[in-house]
């Protein structure tokens, strides 16, 4: 940014409605991200029926002020389905989050810090780089029972080398600040270098590296659970909603398009909010406004 | 330039070689005997101790890893538990849909996001600008099975322009080929359109600010002109890039959208192979995707090394 700046290309003007645009797209995120919490954690109490229980008589029921959304092949309700679904998604995402990161910042700030260990380290994170994401957490579902855990870890695997490059590239700046330098020279011991001087500087963009991860894992558990390949159809989760509804959809698209509306909005708001916290908390991105 | 080929080509070779052993080291050290989950549910017990004896089980572990290895390198990727057909050759035979899928996939993200990402960042700051950048968010977070559905249910069952679900391929005619592909390629590019449309703006944005642009428009060139011959050819780099890293991204793209519109491609025969719990091919399938992966990310660090003399590390 320390070009000269162009004659001719508009210079950023500050919009009268530029101000509130982006806590206004914020807040309607958090809204809708809140709302969808509330439902997962009360869903008992929000759904109207029992989103397990087979009722044969019920079978593709059109919406009613019983059956909110409909029903589905086997009887269920659909929206009290989406309600408990909601859960699922929700503990993967987080769930995922956090263990990448719990793996993923040690390993990055070991790797920045020792060049030895880092020429290792990265070969092997280059490595599973290279294999796309859900195929390897297909493969290892499919090696291992399908619950909860399993497709946690397996949506975690891939998404561990994006956090030690983030970290890594972190620490190899902050290495040669002046501050570090100085610490190294006071005969601090490493450990203490890598948590109270190093550590706080991938704080920020963990956090946002953070809603994109969770974003991306509730994505890559409904792709599983669509593909057959997640966790057990006995739990309702938004991605098994789709995989069943799908061989109706030809007759009924709702049992399908309802689950993916709730699906598309949750990840919606998580990225918008993802994009709110960066702008926030590092005003250049904004300014460059790059991917 | 000889050398730094070189170079770089070797230094793909420990990428593959981490991922042959990740894939090596999945099967072996899951919860189960290895030999079980390759032979299935329903191995008889003399099939069991076969496939230990040909998978050398019974030889300590870094030995097995090289006797595969070496088994790779010569192709031969063993053999499918159902179809009982070498892995290769079933890859082989349902490459062409994922190819054509890709491709046609390929075209229309560039059609549509290069422009669009170009007009972006010309009219930068703008409604227009907005519209894209928003437009972008939504293709990230909008999974490609509900933009799948949701094209199937306006254009094939609404409108009944185009047919729901299935592949021809393009000897049978380039019609019914067309009518086909259309709506999956659109839903596969739709997470590409918006990572491209996004890395156009950026990079446009950037060579925009540069000197000889002043310098072109200053000479009175017509502004599209400035806009593709000078500055669209300056920032195609970083575009080039994202294409080629995207290219992962692709691969889970293509195994939803196969599934979505039923296609007999290479994303139907993991997911088929991964309901069977046919793990050969499974492997193969990683090991062949891993290993295009590093090929077209190898070829676009070389290419760059053509087109800007510069670059050398």
């Amino acid at each position: 940014m320390n070009k000269p700046v162009p004659l001719i290309l508009p210079a950023p003007r500050r919009r009268l409605i530029g101000l509130p645009r982006v806590p206004l797209i914020s807040a309607l995120s958090l809204l809708v991200l809140v709302a969808i919490m509330a439902m997962a954690i009360f869903a008992p109490w929000v759904a109207n029926h029992d989103p397990i229980a087979l009722a044969p008589a019920n079978r593709l029921k059109p919406p009613s002020a019983d059956f909110w959304l409909g029903t589905d092949a086997y009887g269920r309700d659909l929206f009290s389905r989406i309600v408990y679904g909601a859960r699922i998604s929700l503990i993967v995402g987080i769930g995922v989050t956090v263990l990448s990161i719990l793996i993923g910042l040690p390993l990055g700030l070991l790797a920045g810090y020792f060049r030895g260990l880092d020429a290792v380290l990265m070969r092997v994170m280059d490595g599973l780089m290279a294999i796309p994401g859900v195929l390897l957490a297909i493969a290892i579902v499919s090696l291992s029972s399908a619950g909860v855990w399993t497709v946690m870890i397996a949506i975690m695997i891939p998404e561990i080398p994006q956090v030690v490059r983030l970290v890594r590239s972190r620490v190899l700046s902050a290495r040669e600040e002046p501050y570090v330098e100085a610490a190294v020279l006071m005969g601090t011991s490493t450990f203490k270098i890598l948590l109270r001087h190093l550590m706080p500087n991938t704080v920020a963009p963990l956090i946002v590296q953070g809603t994109y991860i969770c974003a991306s894992a509730i994505l890559t558990e409904a792709i599983l659970s669509f593909l057959g390949a997640g966790i057990g159809t006995e739990i309702p989760s938004w991605g098994n909603i789709i995989s069943e509804g799908r061989v109706y959809f030809q007759l009924k698209p709702s049992l399908v398009l309802w689950a993916g509306l709730a699906l598309s909005l949750c990840i919606l708001s998580i990225n918008l909010l993802g994009d709110s916290v960066r702008d926030a908390l590092d005003p250049r991105m904004k300014k460059r406004g790059a991917a | 330039m000889l050398s730094y080929f070189f170079r770089r080509i070797a230094a793909a070779i420990p990428v593959m070689l981490v991922v042959a052993l990740f894939v090596f080291l999945l099967l072996r050290l899951s919860p189960g005997d290895p030999a079980a989950i390759i032979a299935g549910d329903m191995a008889t017990p003399e099939q069991l101790a076969a496939i230990r004896e040909s998978l050398g089980l019974n030889q300590p572990l870094y030995r097995q890893f090289f006797v595969w290895i070496w088994q790779l390198l010569q192709g031969d990727f063993s053999t499918s538990l159902m179809a009982h057909t070498p892995v290769l050759s079933m890859i082989g035979q349902r490459v062409e849909p994922t190819i054509s899928l890709a491709l046609v996939s390929i075209i229309f993200t560039i059609l549509i996001s290069v422009p669009l990402g170009v007009l972006a960042a010309w009219k930068h700051g703008s409604w227009i600008d907005n519209l894209v950048m928003s437009t972008s968010v939504l293709g990230f977070s909008v999974p490609v099975f509900v933009i799948g559905y949701v094209l199937i249910t306006v254009f094939a069952i609404e409108l009944k322009w185009l047919p729901v679900q299935g592949f021809r391929s393009i000897s049978d005619g380039i019609g019914p080929f067309a009518q086909r592909i259309v709506l999956p390629a659109l839903t596969l590019s739709s997470v590409y359109v918006a990572l491209v449309a996004r890395m156009t703006r950026a990079s446009m944005l950037e060579v925009l600010g540069e000197d000889y642009i002043r310098t072109a428009r200053a000479k009175g060139l017509a502004e599209v002109q400035v806009l593709f011959r000078h500055a669209l050819r300056n920032a195609m780099i970083p575009i080039l890039t994202v294409i080629g890293t995207g290219f992962a991204m692709m691969i889970s793209g293509v195994v939803v959208t196969e599934s979505v519109f039923n296609i007999p491609g290479l994303g139907r025969l993991i997911v088929d192979a991964v309901l069977a719990r046919d793990y050969p091919v499974i492997q193969g399938m990683i090991l062949l995707t891993s290993g295009v992966y590093v090929v077209i990310n190898l070829l676009i660090d070389l290419s760059y090394a053509i087109s800007d003399p510069r670059i050398r590390y």
